[in-house]
């Protein structure tokens, strides 16, 4: 009893760091068909974030007294640094590729190969500075009234904006640098994101230790998870976003701006990849390759969940998750230690976190024999589907 | 009839004759260490013209030609092994001693035999293409599940070559420069010159027979499930059979091209199957031109030259360029170069830079605001 609790609570650890990740991945392919390769690239610069903010919690003198609280602080930044970062993706590229998902997987691929670069090379300072340039330079529009942003005064005013953005971005550079010295200089080695005090250690219950990590994994992504469900269902804008899920050029036809619905999407969905990061982070040390670790597993839950549907999302990560758990640590021969010998050999061979994913794998394309188009798969009337 | 009776055969025969002489040639002035990095290079040659089968002329974007590559380097590098390792313990390949095995596993046993592993290289990643193509085009996942689907297995494949110690010494591989082959060092300057001879002729083949896979009806319908498979299949035609043929293809073609690489990169190790090198393979056809099977030949060389020349000189910058050449391809370049220049781009260059006089097709009207033409 106590074992399967155990690897249940295991289980769902690592389905919930999947599900927190997968979730934005799911909802921007739900939505624009389109596979972001450079979401594990986001869910780096989340990381990243987090490790900043850390230190300059630290270093900071009128911060210091709320290091503890540092965690919370990432979650934000890391959401909107994330989602800044994937905005400006959009606009810039995935714009443009519409309608060609593969190509958009290429072109999303060359900008995660040239996030991991810049994060090797470029200091962390001006790094964040370039980010904080750029949520300015996309923002401050938003807050200027219309009649400004007309004609030729309007271009200036833009144009300003974006100075006055550019400004700040290298000023923050400069302070952080000065500031934080570990973040003057670029390097590529991994960094270690340490807990605060208050998360360090376990809660026992019924004879079992749950890591607090674990558990304040597990919180944030059930936040995420909640938050994205009342956006979704709730709000205004979150009912455009299914509508144009469900039938982009009906929505279209009936007055909704799917561009802006497709901007609102990616910086959430990018947005998520960030807080994955925060939970990512937490986990073990930093790098610039960190997101190359989770994103298959990514893949393969919005493979196994379906298009579009966060239900399936949920329950494919969960279900990846403990089965990750139970074949990778060897949990199901302990469980069930008097199977029948060749299957007890058989699992004992996968008994490996690496081997793991191999029979997962298998399971995954056996399953789609019978189900192609994941567990809830979104119904049409097109040729297609 | 006479075939060179025209003019365009003969310019035919003269580039074929000057490349035949280029291909003989190039040992003889190009330092070993560069004749090296081409042939390797031209051996990934003929692993591109495999993704501008499948990617090009089918429309299915795979991302996991690494399995099927990696795989021919193993069976070439086991041959290798096995036929040069007499004098080790039990007469097996050095690598089994450090972890306790003292019998061949059973699956390695045929590969004694050249013969065998000659069709092997091809054949066993062909096979296990064509089983995995099938469960996939089986149920029709296409576009972007199949990319993923690809990834994620070529993702199992890496974990479990990494993770298999005792059956294939995991992460370190197998090497071949300090193997036996007709009683020559693998890694020698002799032998390394013969590999480039065979490579290159093994690009002109492999261009052979995929110029005549997709000249004939097979390659027409290849170009029909990419432009339209509803459309095939309701036309009456099974499009499964036809994928997991040009996938199965595609994989045999990898697995040559892996094991020409293996043998003149002198290691085969599961870093064949990370994920950055599979799709590398797919930019080296968009660069080129998709769809156009010189160009995926072209691409593969000169992008991997260009990559070896820019990472001597700055190495990091070499990431930032391959990410921009990624999106530049695919948001302004679609055709790649070759398809480019085919649709008449060079003849554009050179008017936009007011070098050539712009055609005129038609006289152009000119029309004034009320829409009448002024005369």
């Amino acid at each position: 009893m106590q074992l399967i609790l155990e690897s249940l609570f295991n289980g769902v650890a690592i389905g919930s760091v999947l599900l927190v990740a997968a979730l934005g991945l799911a909802i921007v392919f739900g939505l624009m068909g389109v596979i972001n390769l450079a979401h594990g690239e986001l869910m780096m610069l989340g990381a990243y974030s987090t490790y900043i903010t850390q230190l300059i919690f630290k270093q900071v003198s009128f911060l210091k007294p709320f290091y503890d609280s540092y965690v919370i602080v990432a979650i934000g930044i890391a959401f909107l640094v994330s989602g800044t970062v994937g905005i400006l993706l959009e606009r810039t590229v995935i714009r443009r590729l519409y309608g060609s998902p593969l190509e958009t997987l290429l072109a999303t691929w060359g900008v995660s190969l040239i996030l991991q670069q810049f994060v090797r090379s470029v200091p962390l300072a001006y790094g964040s500075g370039l980010v904080i340039a750029l949520f300015f330079g996309l923002f401050a529009p938003l807050f200027i009234s219309d009649d400004l942003l007309q004609g030729a005064k309007g271009k200036l005013i833009r144009a300003s904006t974006w100075g006055f953005s550019a400004l700040l971005g290298v000023a923050t550079g400069g302070i952080l640098s000065s500031l934080v010295s570990k973040l003057s200089r670029a390097s590529a080695r991994n960094v270690d994101v340490t807990a605060p005090s208050w998360m360090r250690g376990g809660i026992d219950f019924v004879g079992i230790t749950f890591p607090k990590t674990r558990l304040l994994i597990i919180l944030i992504t059930l936040i995420s998870v909640l938050v994205v469900i009342f956006f979704l269902d709730k709000t205004a804008w979150g009912m455009r976003i299914r509508a144009v899920t469900q039938n982009r050029p009906m929505s279209d036809c009936l007055g909704i701006s799917t561009e802006t619905v497709d901007i609102i999407t990616f910086g959430i969905g990018s947005g998520l990849a960030g807080v994955a990061g925060v939970a990512v982070s937490l986990l073990g040390s930093v790098g610039p390759n960190v997101g190359g670790n989770y994103i298959v597993g990514c893949f393969m839950v919005v493979v196994l969940g379906g298009v579009g549907n966060l239900l399936g999302t949920m329950l494919a990560s969960f279900s990846i998750g403990i089965m990750t758990d139970l074949i990778g640590a060897g949990r199901l021969l302990t469980i069930w230690p008097e199977m029948p010998s060749p299957l007890y050999s058989t699992i004992d061979f996968f008994a490996t976190t690496s081997m793991a994913r191999v029979m997962i794998f298998a399971l995954i394309v056996i399953f789609l024999q019978f189900r192609p188009t994941g567990m809830f798969p979104q119904k049409g009337r097109m040729v297609e589907s | 009839m006479n075939i060179f009776s025209t003019k365009k055969s003969w310019i035919n025969l003269t580039i074929w004759v000057v490349i035949i002489a280029l291909i003989i040639a190039t040992p003889s002035f190009l330092p070993v260490f560069r004749l090296n990095l081409l042939g390797r290079y031209l051996s990934l040659a003929i692993v591109a013209l495999g993704v501008d089968l499948i990617w090009g002329f089918t429309g299915m974007l795979s991302l996991g030609q690494g399995i099927f590559f990696a795989l021919g380097g193993y069976c070439a590098a086991m041959f290798l092994q096995l036929n040069s390792s007499g004098e080790f313990p039990n007469g097996i390949p050095e690598f089994f001693g450090l972890y306790g095995v003292e019998k061949l596993p059973f699956f390695w046993e045929p590969f004694k035999s050249s013969i065998f592993t000659l069709i092997s290289i091809w054949l066993l990643p062909a096979i296990i293409a064509g089983l995995l193509g099938y469960l996939v085009f089986r149920n029709r996942i296409k576009g972007v599940y199949f990319s993923i689907l690809t990834q994620a297995a070529l993702l199992v494949f890496f974990n479990f070559f990494n993770g298999q110690q005792k059956l294939i010494n995991g992460t370190n591989g197998l090497k071949t420069d300090v193997t036996q082959l007709f009683g020559q060092m693998v890694g020698s300057e002799i032998m390394q010159r013969w590999f480039f001879w065979i490579s290159a002729i093994f690009v002109i083949l492999a261009w052979f027979f995929a110029r005549w896979i997709v000249r004939d009806r097979f390659g027409n319908i290849l170009i029909g499930i990419r432009d339209d498979e509803p459309r095939v299949r309701f036309t009456g035609y099974n499009p499964v059979i036809f994928k997991t043929i040009i996938f199965s293809i595609a994989g045999g073609l990898a697995g040559i091209s892996g094991a020409l690489y293996t043998v003149q990169s002198g290691i085969v190790s599961p870093q064949f199957m990370t994920v950055p090198f599979s799709i590398e393979m797919v930019i080296w056809v968009a660069v080129g031109g998709r769809g156009t099977l010189l160009g995926a030949i072209l691409g593969a060389v000169f992008i991997n030259y260009a990559k070896s020349l820019v990472s001597e000189a700055l190495p990091a910058s070499w990431m930032f360029i391959q990410g921009g050449l990624f999106i530049l391809v695919v948001t302004a370049l679609p055709e790649g170069v070759l398809g480019w220049i085919k649709k008449g781009g060079l003849r554009k260059l050179l008017f936009l830079i007011g070098i050539n006089k712009k055609l005129e097709t038609y006289p152009s009207l000119e029309i004034n605001e009320q829409g009448e033409v002024k005369s």
